[in-house]
């Protein structure tokens, strides 16, 4: 008994002892459960949401651009496409044999998908192909239990109704490359597009409007429970543009007559551009859906540069355009009046060296209005010599030469408008006077853009505002254009002789574009200025066999220029042509330009007032 | 009643539910009562599929453990051998099985239920070793020769159960063993010398590992190194708990759990489940809980008037103190995952079965306090 109960003391002791450590084992338990709910429950929770919640981005739709009058111009257009994840297939090249049996899917578009999905995660879904249309959508999604990983997804892709003509101004969206990145969640979407060209790059981020958020519940597969939280997108702006979608087609239609051309037409009194052609051109649509190889360097070797918006990039010698800046310059200053004349013989003597008139028998006197009618050389040879380079280039810049507007479009360049101090600066050397001379008749130094001239045009027109020219007129209801511009210090008499003269030019028997004058009939009575800009310079031994510029290669023929405006009454509209290495303005580019004119007349754009997006305002928010 | 001596005769039926721990009972029935509640949850609010069956389970169960219970401790006295021996030849059978058919085997299927030998080995090993010690003297104790006997009777189910392989299972058996051992009176020195002994072939036993044994070890060692692998459960389950935060996402709302992010969340993941809905307040309580039953079962050993049932009663209640601290410390990332229930909360009928067993003959230490065993000689 005795040693019963000493064993049993013993026992107690003993259980104390496994008692006190399953009671240490607990605590520490406790101790744990409580370091991790309550000391770290912040970081753990945060955690258990990152597992839980998937944010996924909801892209916005890209805003439309639309004309002045609300026709479409870029649209969204309902895109099917067929993406796969290619962890989520057995065998992703057998999955894709698989589809092509349902859909036509080429072997090249096939292996294009192997190709991307080595250089992705397997998560990462891959676009197979895309513009489906219903029956292809359905004969899928029947068979989507066939073909692991595949699965329809409803996009959107940019379409251009007008195709090519509305190419250059309205440009086109493309892939975002590394350089595109900026930080912006919104452009590792898979599928986004930025604008790569004309409005659609430089409006970018109004069209892009935001991404919204969808926060999903997830499980661990990753498949969506429900839906916790949405953020809306904010669809991208609605541009509305000045141009007139059908006159842009027109003037791109005539201008593709040659070879190489450029033209604008704007409202003198506004600065609403209604067409901005270039041509040769290309169609936005190609580049919006993928452009194949060929087509492309089809295009990018073409020597007459379709990607190149010469309209805004193209810069030529105005030639006699110019003219106008000569004999405004030297009105405002006093060298002349408008009765001030000048003898012409064919050429002008200045020290030892000769200047020649186009017309080598000589225009006998003539004043300002008649030598801008003639287009007689030797008056603004004179006249410059007096005026000084100086004098012409500030009115020059005055009237919008040599500089640029902050344009609407890309690639707008901003010419060349010489002076002394340019010359010091740019050569290093003193500005001579001969230079001044050459520069009085738009050559020389001296460059401009097809819109540049507009503008100069417009100016003069309008009675001396500094119109400057735009496309987009409204981002959804928000106006971006003045009512008015500020007023350019010259006297309107001075304007009256310059137009005078420039009506002469048309309308006048004598007048260099005299053939290309519109039927007084029509009531759409036109003004301007001929140009021919002189590219090469036809020597000596090619004169005397009897070289024409004609006959040299297409690279060294004249530009063509010409300037206008209508009515000449009350004028409101303005268009400049060049036609790169047209030949003679009078000849090539006075018609085109006076068919240009008819037709705006006709259409009258400026009668209408812009359309802008209120339409859709209601619309603009989406889910 | 409380200490005073019962009569040595036979109690009658009657007699036996008075002296009945109702307390352990109903500690019992709280303890499952947990696990109704967590399975209910981890089947998004159902009934099915485990809450129901789990129930049931426990009905029957909570029958067999009164039954148990009421039976004489005496006879578990002579009954034990046997039931060491029926185990040790069910652990034979399963390892037969296993070769015949194919890779680990630790289940037994009688239709019903899937049986795992091995759950049940645990208490004839106590019971085993409970019964060798019970007429062992303070000098036997002191004799190696005498505890060869002891140690067999550990080592013959810990090598079939490692042979599974179960090296969860057969550290139980090893740890309980031994705390048997240590109540039983053994020298401390012992223990040193063992302790010191296990120690040094550490590395050994390293060697002679399966190769996803130790996976799971180096796994433990530095979670963070496989993530998306073996460490991903572990993760996972820390990530739970911890968002549970002190009040708990509530019922119901377990998201780590509700969307699989939690693995075995019905089995060995269940006190994650339980603590990242309930918080803090509701682990702690659990944990409280467990406590009380521990001390419960203490009670009932040092109350018990015969050596058996001292060491019957303490032993189990050490190897149920096992399963939950080898449990809990694993989904808290104290231990590595060595795949345990949770006793009477984890989905599972062997593991319940299992503990209602222990707890029954508990219980029937309790009531049997004053038995007449076999007089040590």
């Amino acid at each position: 008994m005795n040693n019963n109960d000493d064993r049993s003391k013993s026992f107690t002791r003993r259980a104390f002892v496994v008692g006190a450590f399953q009671g240490m084992a607990l605590a520490v338990l406790g101790g744990r459960l409580a370091w991790l709910q309550v000391a770290q429950g912040g970081r753990y929770k945060t955690l258990s949401d990152k597992n839980r919640i998937n944010i996924k981005m909801i892209a916005p739709s890209r805003g439309e651009i639309v004309d002045r009058y609300g026709v479409p111009l870029a649209v969204n257009n309902q895109n099917f496409r067929v993406l796969v994840v290619p962890e989520q297939t057995d065998d992703l090249e057998k999955s894709l044999q698989s589809l092509s049996k349902l859909i036509d899917l080429n072997d090249q578009k096939i292996k294009k998908v192997m190709e991307e999905s080595k250089r992705s995660s397997a998560f990462v879904p891959l676009e197979v192909t895309d513009d489906l249309n219903w029956a292809e959508v359905s004969k899928i999604e029947v068979n989507l239990a066939d073909l692991p990983g595949m699965a329809i997804n409803e996009g959107e892709r940019r379409s251009y109704p007008y195709g090519l003509p509305t190419g250059h101004v309205v440009g086109y969206v493309g892939a975002v490359y590394k350089k595109d990145l900026t930080g912006d969640p919104i452009l590792t979407l898979p599928g986004f597009k930025i604008g790569k060209r004309g409005i659609e790059k430089k409006f970018d981020t109004s069209l892009r409007g935001a991404a919204g958020n969808k926060q999903m519940e997830v499980n661990v597969r990753g498949r969506e429970v429900r839906e916790l939280q949405e953020d809306e997108s904010q669809n991208g702006n609605r541009l509305a543009l000045s141009l007139d979608a059908e006159l842009q087609r027109y003037v791109q239609q005539r201008l593709s007559e040659h070879k190489s051309a450029s033209a604008v037409i704007m409202d003198s009194k506004t600065g609403a551009v209604y067409a901005c052609a270039s041509h040769p051109g290309f169609d936005p649509n190609q580049f919006a859906q993928g452009i194949s190889v060929p087509q492309y360097e089809e295009l990018a070797n073409n020597p007459a540069l379709p990607f190149n918006n010469k309209a805004v990039s193209g810069q030529y010698p105005p030639g006699s355009t110019f003219k106008m800046m000569t004999a405004l310059a030297a009105l405002e200053g006093g060298y002349a009046k408008p009765n001030t004349k000048v003898r012409c013989k064919g050429r002008y003597e200045f020290g030892k060296d000769k200047f020649h008139c186009w017309k080598l028998s000589g225009h006998g006197n003539q004043n300002v209005v008649t030598a801008l009618m003639r287009s007689c050389d030797t008056w603004f040879y004179e006249m410059s010599t007096e005026v000084g380079i100086d004098n012409i280039s500030a009115m020059a810049r005055a009237f919008g030469l040599g500089q640029k507007y902050d344009f609407d479009l890309d690639q707008e360049r901003g010419g060349l408008m010489p002076t002394k101090a340019w010359m010091e600066k740019r050569y290093n050397k003193s500005w001579r006077p001969g230079e001044t001379i050459v520069s009085s008749i738009g050559q020389g130094y001296t460059l401009a853009t097809p819109l540049q001239l507009a503008v100069m045009t417009s100016r003069l027109v309008n009675g001396g505002y500094a119109v400057k020219p735009w496309v987009v007129g409204y981002e959804n209801s928000k106006k971006r254009f003045p009512d008015t511009w500020p007023k350019i210090n010259v006297k309107q008499e001075h304007l009256d002789v310059i137009m005078a003269g420039m009506d002469k030019v048309v309308n006048d028997e004598d007048g260099t574009a005299h053939k290309s004058a519109i039927d007084e009939d029509l009531g759409f009575k036109m003004g301007g200025k001929t140009g021919t800009a002189q590219v090469k310079k036809i020597n000596r031994k090619q004169y005397a066999q009897g070289i024409m510029n004609e006959d040299l290669d297409w690279k060294f023929r004249h530009h063509a220029l010409f300037v206008g405006y209508a009515p000449v009454e009350n004028p409101r509209y303005v268009v400049s042509v060049v036609v790169e290495h047209g030949g003679g303005g009078s000849a090539v580019a006075a018609p085109l330009a006076k068919d240009l004119m008819i037709e705006v007349q006709k259409r009258n754009p400026a009668a209408t007032p812009m359309q802008h997006a209120s339409l859709n305002e209601g619309e603009n928010k989406h889910g | 009643m409380g200490n005073s001596l019962r009569l040595n005769k036979d109690q009658t039926i009657p007699q036996k539910l008075i002296h009945l721990g109702w307390g352990l009972v109903i500690l019992v029935c709280l303890l499952a009562g947990v696990g109704f509640v967590a399975l209910y949850s981890a089947a998004n609010g159902n009934m099915d599929p485990w809450a129901s069956k789990q129930l049931m389970r426990f009905l029957v169960g909570l029958v067999g453990m009164f039954i148990i219970a009421l039976i004489d401790v005496k006879i578990w006295y002579r009954l034990t051998y046997p039931i060491f021996i029926f185990g040790f030849i069910l652990l034979i059978i399963v390892e037969v099985m296993g070769h015949v058919g194919m890779g680990a085997q630790r289940w037994i299927n009688l239709g019903f239920i899937q049986l795992q030998p091995s759950e049940f080995m645990k208490i004839a090993v106590v019971m085993g070793l409970a019964r060798y010690f019970h007429s062992a003297s303070k000098q036997d104790m002191k004799k190696i020769s005498f505890l060869i006997p002891a140690f067999i009777l550990i080592g013959l189910p810990v090598g079939l159960v490692l042979l599974q392989p179960d090296l969860g299972t057969s550290l139980m058996i090893v740890m309980a063993g031994i705390t048997m051992i240590f109540l039983a009176g053994a020298p401390i020195w012992m223990f040193l010398l063992g302790g010191g002994a296990v120690a040094a072939s550490l590395p050994v036993a390293w060697h002679f590992m399966h190769s996803y044994q130790k996976q799971r070890v180096m796994t433990f060692l530095d979670p963070e190194s496989d993530p998306l692998g073996s460490g991903y459960h572990i993760t996972q389950s820390k990530i739970a708990i911890g968002s549970g935060g002190i009040e708990g996402k509530g019922f119901l709302e377990g998201t780590q759990s509700k969307l699989n992010f939690l693995p075995e969340k019905q089995t060995d993941f269940i006190f994650t489940l339980w603590v990242e809905e309930w918080g803090f307040i509701g682990g702690a309580g659990l944990l409280l809980l467990v406590g009380v039953i521990f001390i419960y079962g203490i009670a009932v050993a040092m109350n018990c008037r015969h050596a058996f049932g001292r060491l019957l009663a303490m032993g189990l209640t050490v190897n149920f103190s096992l399963y939950v601290f080898i449990n809990i410390a694993m989904v808290m990332g104290l231990i590595p995952v060595v795949g345990a229930p949770l006793p009477l909360v984890s989905y599972g009928g062997t593991s319940m079965l299992a503990a209602l067993v222990g707890f029954g003959l508990i219980l029937s230490c309790g009531i049997h306090r004053d038995s007449k065993l076999p007089r040590m000689q």
